[in-house]
């Protein structure tokens, strides 16, 4: 079925190549904009050292979230940490020679699959159970969900139920780094699992996904705690002091 | 008792989150700026002409002049952590209140003009175009936030909507839409050197009689000089703290500590306030003239250091923009950092041993502390992460005998603003200052019950005034807030210098050295 494979192939180079793109602009954006005022939230580390250990702490475990709010932190570590072993399994799929570390966590991958969709599930349910989730909701906020629920589903669907041909999965994927195209199996769930994932692809860099690079620029994260100690001062600041 | 015009909230015994009850706070509006008050500050009088457009032009370039603003209008994702974060919310039950949904009346109207999303689907992300009722909104609750920085503890990006408000009233002060209170404030320290507009002989003559009723009740000269050049200190401190009660018990205090330390000291009528409003209204520029005040009066006087008395924002500011506003500084004295605070100050002669403390002076009290929300999450003292919460709490310790601490959850990072900070403490928003307080007032109602405290020590001068005014509203005394340098004011015991005995230079009179003769 060349045409499938065509369309698909070029939806991909276009999410891609969008993903890719939009995502630079964001964080050349971030890097650009200065932030003229030391505004950590304090007690802050006062050396870098000390704020490299924030910064993992809040990427891996979700520190002030855990303070913030356990059943949330429960829910949306499950989600994140779960998509992200998926996302190292699927590194499979990319790669050629797959690289032992990747062997080795293929099965994990598989239960991070379903601790993805509890975490998600989870997640959605605050968002109608509890009133003041409910009142900031947006119809972006539950779709955002809803791609993701569908995205899990429908590969948890392929793997467990309605299997695809996935060696030439990866011949089409592998392909599409050459500019060859290798003809990607017509299942429907692999087709509909794929297109979201490059519809996920396509809005990342323009929702509130920019909360993962995000996180990295936040001042309030990513400051020392130093002000009196060395003088911090930006380009359009010290333009104020030459009248 | 006061009295109420609106239902002061009952106090509970644990916390309980409210549930959301949409525009119980709609109809509280700060008043509205004048026009001699917005032009000192470089601000438009009244609403401009084409207010929108501006409105949006200014918001473009505070995107690219912060980068809090940019990375936190793009990073939330609705996880509603901070939803029960805010004391304004927790008292009031408005959603708007919610630091997400205050930030949403800025996000979407950011959506609408700056993100491709907005742009195209604004519906289905929220977005909204900068209308009318808008603008009423931001004017509304963007005046409903103590800028005290809790939300951004517990988000999971530190999200701080003090960030968000200060640039909202930055805009709206940009098409002439601004506080009276803090733009009014501002204008006072421009003409006339400190918040309340007192004029240097006022200062001047207050000091003098300070120092009389300190002979009276010590025996001891101390002195509160201003304007000395030459002093080796510089001392700013909010205006507060040179008449009203219960600050100026804190300000006898910090200068029978400056006596005891042997350093010559002086006040400054330049820099005669250590409050700060430009922060209040977002306004770099304003605030970086408010500080540089500091930095004249500082060259002016040749002093060697600068402390800063008890203030929250005001120490905020001196802590984590002074060295940005107005440095470098490497003029003073380089073995001290600048500036220090009077608790580092304290708390140092305490260690080495220089103060001779007698707790039991302070035995008529039970006491505990109040963090102040802009010096426990926006500052530190001493060396270490932390020290600000550990720094005053050692000085009570050392000046009382009977000290406890508030719920954990209400202390330190997680401290609960007073409901009066950020601007807000004037009495057209009194409504929203008692309700805010609410998560404040469980707290003390608690140690009150279980540890019979009598007293909350404060090292700011906005919470003091804040607590003053509404302690009253919860069935407690307006005295049951105090200074911690009260504190160490009461326990201290001073040391007689050689010219105690003698006649002076007639500042004190006759009749008062005989009675201390006994
Ligand atoms: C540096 C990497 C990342 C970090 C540190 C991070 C962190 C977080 C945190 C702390 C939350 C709030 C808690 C929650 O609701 O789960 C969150 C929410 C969310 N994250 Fe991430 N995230 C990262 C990457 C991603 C990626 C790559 C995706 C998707 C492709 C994603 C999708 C989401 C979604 C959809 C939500 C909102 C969940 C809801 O609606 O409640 N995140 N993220
Ligand atoms: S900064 Fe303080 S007052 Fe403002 S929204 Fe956050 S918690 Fe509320
Ligand atoms: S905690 Fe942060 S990310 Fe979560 S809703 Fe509040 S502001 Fe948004």
């Amino acid at each position: 079925m060349p045409f499938l494979t065509e369309l698909y192939a070029y939806v991909f180079y276009g999410a891609a190549l969008v993903f890719v793109s939009g995502l630079t602009y964001k964080v050349v954006q971030y890097t650009l904009t200065p932030a003229p005022l030391k505004i950590p939230t304090t007690p802050a580390p006062t050396a870098r050292g000390g704020v490299v250990l924030r910064m993992t702490r809040e990427v891996v475990l979700f520190e002030s979230l855990f303070r913030g709010n356990k059943w949330t932190w429960m829910f949306g570590w499950l989600f994140h940490f779960g998509l992200f072993l998926v996302t190292l399994r699927h590194l499979r799929y990319f790669l050629n020679p797959v690289p032992a570390f990747i062997e080795f966590i293929q099965p994990f991958g598989v239960y991070a699959g379903f601790a993805m969709m509890i975490g998600l599930a989870g997640l959605w349910a605050r968002r109608f159970l509890v009133d003041r989730v409910r009142y900031i909701s947006a119809c972006a906020d539950h779709l955002m969900l809803a791609l993701l629920f569908l995205i899990g589903a429908s590969g948890l669907m392929i793997h467990f139920l309605v299997h695809t041909d996935i060696v030439a999965v990866k011949t089409f994927i592998i392909g599409l780094y050459r500019f060859t195209l290798n003809p990607l199996p017509a299942d429907p769930v692999l087709l509909f699992h794929l297109a979201l994932v490059a519809g996920l692809m396509v809005i990342f860099p323009y929702s509130k996904l920019l909360h993962a690079p995000g996180l990295f620029f936040s001042p309030t994260r990513n400051q020392v705690d130093n002000p009196r100690e060395r003088r911090h001062l930006v380009a359009w600041a010290s333009r104020l002091e030459r009248p | 008792m006061a009295k109420a015009t609106f239902k002061v909230p009952t106090l509970c015994q644990y916390p309980q989150v409210p549930p959301v009850t949409p525009g119980t706070m709609a109809h509280s509006s700060p008043f509205l700026s004048k026009p001699e008050f917005q032009a000192p500050l470089g601000f438009p009088g009244e609403l401009v002409e084409n207010w929108q457009e501006r409105a949006i032009e200014k918001m473009g370039e505070l995107l690219t002049r912060y980068r809090s603003l940019r990375v936190y209008l793009d990073s939330c994702v609705k996880c509603g952590a901070c939803t029960d974060k805010c004391h304004y919310f927790l008292g009031t039950q408005d959603p708007k209140n919610m630091p997400v949904g205050r930030q949403d009346l800025m996000r979407k109207v950011y959506r609408r003009y700056f993100t491709s999303a907005g742009r195209l689907f604004p519906k289905l992300v929220g977005a909204e175009d900068f209308t009318k009722e808008v603008l009423d909104d931001w004017y509304s609750y963007f005046h409903q936030c103590s800028q005290c920085r809790r939300c951004s503890v517990f988000c999971p990006y530190g999200i701080d909507t003090a960030e968000v408000s200060m640039a909202a009233r930055e805009i709206m002060d940009a098409i002439g839409v601004g506080q009276k209170y803090c733009n009014e404030i501002i204008g006072k320290v421009y003409k006339i050197g400190n918040n309340l507009g007192l004029p240097g002989p006022a200062l001047i003559d207050t000091l003098e009689g300070l120092e009389e009723d300190v002979f009276d009740d010590t025996g001891v000269h101390v002195r509160y000089p201003i304007d000395q050049v030459g002093a080796e200190v510089l001392f700013v401190t909010p205006s507060a703290d040179f008449f009203a009660e219960p600050h100026v018990d804190g300000l006898i205090g910090y200068g029978k500590v400056m006596h005891e330390s042997g350093l010559t000291w002086t006040f400054s009528s330049l820099a005669s306030e250590a409050a700060n409003f430009g922060l209040f209204i977002g306004s770099y520029e304003n605030m970086r003239k408010v500080a540089l005040r500091i930095r004249e009066a500082a060259i002016q006087l040749k002093v060697k250091r600068i402390v800063f008395g008890e203030c929250g924002h005001a120490w905020r500011v001196g802590y984590s923009f002074l060295n940005s506003l107005a440095g470098p500084w490497d003029f003073l004295d380089p073995r001290y950092p600048v500036p220090q605070h009077i608790c580092e100050f304290t708390y140092d002669l305490i260690q080495q041993g220089r103060l001779t403390l007698d707790k039991s002076h302070n035995d008529d009290k039970v006491l505990t502390f109040h963090d102040s929300c802009n010096v426990a999450r926006a500052s530190r003292m001493g060396d270490t992460p932390g020290g600000q919460f550990e720094i005053p709490r050692a000085i009570i310790r050392a000046t009382c005998n009977h000290f406890y601490d508030m719920d954990e959850e209400t202390i330190r990072d997680r401290t609960f603003c007073c409901g009066g900070g950020g601007g807000l403490l004037t009495d057209d928003l009194i409504e929203l200052r008692v309700k805010g307080a609410k998560p404040r007032m469980e707290a003390l109602n608690n140690v009150i019950q279980e540890k019979c405290v009598t007293h909350m020590v404060a090292i700011c001068a906005i919470c003091k005034s804040q607590f003053t005014k509404i302690l009253p509203f919860y069935g407690m005394e307006m005295d049951q807030v105090i200074s911690l340098h009260q504190l160490v004011s009461n326990a201290i015991i001073l040391t007689p210098r050689d010219d105690d005995a003698d006649d002076d230079d007639g500042a004190q009179g006759r009749a008062d050295d005989e009675d201390d003769a006994q």
